[in-house]
């Protein structure tokens, strides 16, 4: 069986794997790390992204034995202890969620769109979140939680 | 998912060798990963072309553009060269699936794919570009066979995509409000060859609207095709449009990218 061996929120981890084991299977199932969650297992609705190499990827869409070597950023990895990165915080003051499903997907994905754009605008913030599908909030707390978030990231 | 292989080559060669059987090759996988997971393909095994370093890049070549085929479509959209020397191509890029595709998918499994609703075909029949394979040179006329099938024999590799820089060009898409896939999408290109107008979403694979190129060569304007029909029969039908209605799309969209270009 082959061996997947990857950086996950900093710590060096390995697994055996079957090839067709997905990245999420390895994150949740292996590595016990739920946090990222698995929605439509289309690679459509974006509750499983997650960041490989720094960029944000559907982690439904990749399989394990891809991510060989990769540093890998889940929700896990964002709060500094009890301190919540200022992106989660913002999601918390802009009640930018109800039930929460897509919300490690979305906090993963701002973070992504931040470090490309510091400042976005609300079109930008929209257009960015294509890939995350949110059945709840209408994205409005969401859009307001992502700017918030990423004004308190520049400061 | 059925279980399967998996090779991560480093080399092309390697990659070629791999290449035997029931052996599929993966690229960005945004295609292939769902196809596999519904069980819709059942390769033996995979071959994985995300480890191979030539395959990525996009360099300034004769005055156009060579990009490597595991580039992805971020990069594309985010070139400063691409932005440069053909800017509407980054902006084909920027507008594929969401931003988690653009950091997976490449421009090389887009066209080996050649859904007949990707972006890329559009941009490459009308740039005029050349696909390059591990063994030849293939103008993207002679790539694109129809619905997902292309020129390329059993194990050949598409390494990259050469477009020469044109005069003007513009893409225009209107995509499917959830996939985002081409309901119609066309790609309008002044080039040193003359005046190539592109469609995808539309049929059953890209096609070139011949009648509107000739109507442009005397005029390039968007009044020059507005009375030019592009006829319904053999385009596509389904939940999202009939053949009627993305035959009117056609000459919208081609309207909005000659005004692009003017």
């Amino acid at each position: 069986m082959p061996t997947a061996s990857m950086t996950v929120n900093g710590k060096a981890v390995s697994g055996e794997v079957e090839s067709r084991t997905l990245l999420v299977q390895f994150i949740r199932d292996k590595l016990g790390l739920t946090g990222t969650h698995v929605g439509c297992d289309t690679s459509q609705c974006g509750a499983c992204v997650v960041h490989v190499n720094g960029k944000s990827v559907k982690s439904c869409t990749l399989l394990a034995v891809q991510a060989e070597g990769a540093k890998v950023t889940t929700i896990e990895g964002l709060a500094n202890g009890g301190d919540l990165h200022p992106m989660q915080a913002a999601f918390r003051e802009n009640h930018g969620l109800q039930c929460g499903f897509c919300t490690p997907g979305m906090v993963m994905s701002a973070l992504d769109l931040v470090q490309q754009i510091p400042d976005p605008n609300e079109q930008q913030v929209r257009e960015w979140l294509e890939g995350n599908i949110c059945r709840c909030t209408g994205y409005q707390n969401i859009v307001k939680a992502i700017q918030a978030g990423a004004k308190a990231m520049r400061s | 998912m059925h279980n399967f292989d998996y090779h991560r080559p480093t080399s092309l060669a390697d990659a070629a060798k791999r290449l035997s059987g029931e052996a599929k090759l993966v690229a960005g996988g945004m295609t292939l990963i769902p196809t596999l997971k519904q069980r819709l393909a059942q390769p033996s095994s995979l071959v994985d072309l995300g480890g191979i370093a030539e395959l990525r890049g996009i360099k300034p070549e004769g005055g156009g553009l060579t990009i490597g085929a595991m580039t992805t479509h971020a990069e594309v959209a985010h070139s400063a060269e691409v932005k440069k020397t053909i800017p509407a191509l980054a902006v084909l890029a920027e507008g594929i699936g969401d931003p988690q595709v653009r950091n997976r998918g490449t421009i090389g499994g887009s066209i080996s794919n050649n859904d007949p609703a990707a972006d890329y075909p559009a941009g490459l029949v009308a740039l005029g570009a050349t696909v390059i394979t591990d063994k030849r040179r293939i103008a993207a006329d002679d790539f694109f066979k129809g619905m997902f099938e292309t020129a390329l024999q059993d194990g050949e590799i598409v390494t990259a995509v050469s477009f020469p820089r044109p005069d003007k060009a513009a893409y225009m898409k209107f995509p499917n409000p959830a996939s985002r896939y081409a309901m119609v999408g066309v790609f309008v290109a002044r080039t040193g060859g003359g005046i190539r107008v592109a469609v995808t979403g539309a049929g059953p694979g890209v096609f070139r609207a011949t009648e509107m190129e000739k109507a442009l060569a005397g005029n390039f304007s968007a009044d020059a095709i507005k009375s030019v029909k592009i006829p319904a029969a053999g385009l596509n039908s389904d939940m999202h449009g009939s053949a009627e209605y993305r035959a009117h799309l056609v000459n919208v969209m081609a309207r909005r990218a000659v005004t692009a270009c003017s």
